[in-house]
């Protein structure tokens, strides 16, 4: 009988029963929010914690850092994710847990000459104090600066870590890790800054201070560039929440984390 | 009986066009409600004439990004709406049916990738050429015109072609008929005649280029400088938007919705523009 | 001196052709080149198991069901509001201002950019009306996004069925809605198509949209209150954190192929639709 109606009922009828199926949900589901840049590692983790313990429905979205403050203040995430040097007031409510460090790696093209930079040379070439490579050491070429935008935490944490820096006006943004690294890798007279998770063979790291941004230098808090990712919750975390937070803040939680190119809280 | 239905029906159509014009209305409320305030507080020619945007020193000035935005678009717009509309007359006139049926999907087909797929391939393919044979950054408005302008053509193809096929048949008979060559047929009669729907099609694809972000943040640089060249990069008004958008708070929050708020009245201005260069022909060239 | 007409001819199908050949090989270069470095990437395994290891690894099953769902909601939320709202503005009002305002308005709203139409969603949908990041918040703001576009292309269509079709209608007796849908949609079904074509094809592309109301995850949905993740907002994601490119042009063209298959399904049902009528 279902097939004797026409193609639209047909199709109502389908979409209805998608609609009405939310009901009878038996599992405790958990959703996070906010850091693009962690979001991946928060699947990661939801997805071997969902592989150990069954009855947990864990979500992840994205959305920026702001999203997940915003989030987890109105309830529609348990946890939200934001890495920021330092959380902006309105996060003063919530509570906030360090669950990973990530350090933010300086790159150039892997034909540029440049192996080491101080951290008052990044500054003034992101000033654009600085605009010429051969005034740092290199060939003669003008230097393009790529940052990220304007509220990005990388961005955020890198400007406050190298000192307060106003960022020229002819920098070129873009505004995720992976795009700056193409950007990069494409433009021999480049210059970005990207969380080192993501470098790879198309790109080349810069020394700054001639310290290297690795994970075991960065453990041994010897790389400035370092900035902490939050989860945070309204209120101190309970139930499923709790026990999710703690999976990732166990030794196996932090060797995922190590593994996939971040760095354990401590 | 008949007249019952035929009532009540006017009366759900009445209800449904209300509650499609309501739904976008919300969205227009929506920005203004966010943003003209701000605008009221700021000072209007300091929002718009000043070239300063620096958000956490309080300074909201998106001179530079009007000035992005325009050249993006009418860049995009000369390099789409020829090629769109010279495309979608040959397919229909000079080219035969079948071959017809293969191409359209096709074209169709392009109007489904994403922007970020485009605005990828924007900053590994053509980037990297401007950068090497015209100089300057690569990331430019150049190359955001030229992506935006290759997106829209699937836009400007379609609804024309539409538009065009839609021209009975008699017409261009009736211009054969009187000599005419096939060409004369076309250019005097048929596309005249199809005029509106290829307006259309040209305002749809203007309003999309104003408001496309993903491919335009990722391949016209976005520095927030006032472009001097189609070679300087360049930051429009949608991407300050959404680059921003989600980690603004407060009046930096405000400042971007009234962004919003520029670029409606933009798109407005561009709109009445075309609508009333169309009217104006077709009132020259008939005596209607 | 007059150049014949020949000639003018000769030179001006020249130059269409010359511009539809440039617009046809950068399109064909577009899909080539996806296509290029995606396929090798695309295989069984890859459609149909799950993302694995952050998207470096495993397949896109859970894309696709999202790629799926999300624009056929939309579709069939916006299609009917759109092509009613056509009709009720072609057919049953005369040409005043207050059409010509809401035409106006509607081309205005098809310029905004998706990322307001995703703000919007994400604080009516998924935070005021506690729909949460869910395949009914993605779906009803891309069906608003869509609106514009279908209105506007079924009202040409509509508007380009001869008026004589209308009159050979009434004087038979036919209702005013009898033939609307006997007569002129069934002759403007294919401008209507072209627009939920486009309409499809939008909702399937967009990324900034579709993030802030439908989320992004990973898991199958159970129900429309589920969140999805469509291809496009894969392909952004793992681009943009640049986690793996091959993955990515992989889904980029599944992706192509995907719409390429939607498109003909389309075209193949209206012509049976007309064929069927004809007969």
């Amino acid at each position: 009988m279902f097939y004797r109606w026409p193609t639209a009922t047909r199709l109502t009828v389908c979409l209805l029963a998608l609609v009405c199926a939310s009901c009878g949900k038996k599992y405790a589901a958990i959703t996070l929010a906010g850091s693009t840049a962690f979001q991946p590692f928060a699947e990661k983790l939801a997805e071997e914690f969902m592989a150990q313990r069954s009855g947990v429905a864990i979500t992840v979205q994205g959305g920026g850092s702001a999203v997940g403050i915003q989030s987890a203040l109105s309830g529609v995430a348990q946890i939200g994710m934001a890495d920021l040097v330092q959380l902006p007031p309105e996060a003063k409510e919530l509570t906030s847990i360090v669950v990973a460090r990530d350090g933010i790696a300086i790159i150039v093209n892997p034909a540029n000459p440049i192996k080491d930079l101080s951290t008052v040379q990044v500054r003034e070439i992101f000033e654009g104090k600085i605009g010429n490579w051969k005034d740092v050491g290199g060939t003669d070429k003008l230097i393009t600066v790529v940052s990220r935008e304007a509220g990005s935490g990388t961005r955020m944490s890198f400007e406050q870590l190298i000192g307060g820096i106003q960022l020229t006006r002819n920098a070129i943004i873009q505004d995720s890790s992976g795009t700056i690294r193409e950007t990069v890798a494409n433009d021999a007279n480049a210059i970005g800054y990207l969380t080192h998770g993501v470098i790879s063979q198309k790109v080349k790291p810069v020394t700054v201070d001639g310290v290297e941004c690795t994970t075991a230098v960065i453990m041994a808090s010897q790389y400035k560039l370092v900035r902490p990712v939050f989860f945070l919750t309204k209120g101190p975390a309970t139930g499923a929440a709790k026990e999710f937070i703690d999976y990732v803040l166990s030794p196996e939680g932090q060797e995922i984390i190590k593994k996939n190119g971040l760095i354990p809280a401590q | 009986m008949k007249f019952d239905r035929e009532t009540n029906v006017q009366r759900l159509l009445l209800v449904i066009a209300l509650s499609a014009i309501t739904s976008l209305l919300l969205i227009a409320v929506f920005i203004f409600k966010e943003g003209v305030p701000f605008i009221l507080q700021v000072g209007l020619r300091n929002f718009l004439l000043s070239s300063d945007w620096r958000p956490h020193a309080g300074k909201f000035g998106i001179y530079p990004m009007i000035v992005a935005s325009l050249w993006v678009t009418f860049g995009a717009m000369l390099i789409g709406a020829p090629l769109g509309v010279a495309g979608a007359i040959f397919l229909n006139e000079f080219v035969p049916r079948t071959v017809m049926r293969v191409i359209k999907p096709t074209i169709e087909l392009l109007a489904g990738i994403p922007s970020v797929v485009f605005g990828f391939i924007g900053v590994v393919v053509l980037a990297p050429l401007i950068r090497a044979h015209l100089g300057g950054p690569g990331l430019s408005v150049l190359a955001a015109a030229i992506v935006l302008g290759i997106m829209v053509l699937p836009t400007i193809i379609s609804i024309s072609t539409d538009a065009i096929a839609a021209v009975p048949q008699t017409y261009r008979e009736g211009a054969l008929a009187l000599g005419a060559t096939r060409w004369q047929a076309v250019h005097m009669v048929v596309v005249k005649a199809a005029r509106s729907g290829i307006v259309a099609s040209i305002i749809l694809a203007m309003g999309r280029a104003v408001g496309e972000t993903m491919a335009v943040i990722m391949v016209a640089g976005n520095a927030a400088k006032v472009p001097h060249s189609p070679l300087d990069s360049a930051q429009t008004l949608t991407a300050t938007i959404a680059l921003e958008m989600a980690s603004a708070t407060g009046m930096h929050r405000q400042a971007l919705f009234a962004t919003g708020v520029v670029l409606f009245v933009v798109i407005m201005v561009l709109n009445s523009i075309a609508t009333v260069a169309v009217r104006r022909r077709i009132g020259k060239n008939s005596k209607r | 001196m007059r150049i014949p007409p020949k000639y003018t001819q000769m030179a001006a199908v020249a130059l269409l052709g010359l511009a539809t050949a440039v617009t046809l090989v950068v399109l064909l270069f577009i899909i080539v080149f996806v296509l290029d470095k995606g396929l090798p990437v695309v295989s069984w395994r890859f459609l149909f198991t799950n993302p694995q290891n952050m998207g470096r690894a495993g397949g896109i099953f859970p894309t696709l069901v999202g790629t799926v769902l999300l624009p056929l909601l939309a579709i069939a939320i916006a299609m009917p509001l759109g092509v009613g709202t056509a009709v009720y503005l072609t057919e049953y009002t005369r040409e005043t201002q207050v059409t010509r305002v809401i035409r106006f308005g509607t081309d205005c709203l098809a310029g905004i950019p998706s990322i307001i139409f995703g703000l919007f969603g994400f604080i009516f949908f998924v935070v005021m009306l506690g729909f949460g990041w869910s395949l009914l918040s993605g779906g009803l703001t891309l069906a608003i996004m869509i609106l514009p576009t279908i209105i506007r292309t079924s009202e040409e269509a509509i508007r380009a069925v001869p008026t004589s079709y209308r009159e050979v209608s009434f004087s038979l007796g036919a209702t005013r809605w009898e033939t609307v849908i006997k007569v002129v949609l069934p002759n403007a079904l294919p401008g209507i198509v072209t627009g939920v074509m486009l309409g499809i094809g939008r909702s399937i592309s967009e990324t900034a949209a579709v993030i802030f109301t439908a989320g992004s995850s990973l898991r199958l949905p159970h129900s429309a209150f589920d969140s999805v993740r469509t291809m496009a907002v894969h392909f952004y994601i793992l681009a943009r954190e640049g986690l793996s490119n091959e993955n990515a042009y992989g889904t980029a063209a599944v992706l192509i192929v995907a719409v390429l298959m939607i498109n003909l399904t389309a075209y193949w049902l209206m012509h049976r639709f007309i064929e069927r009528r004809t007969k």
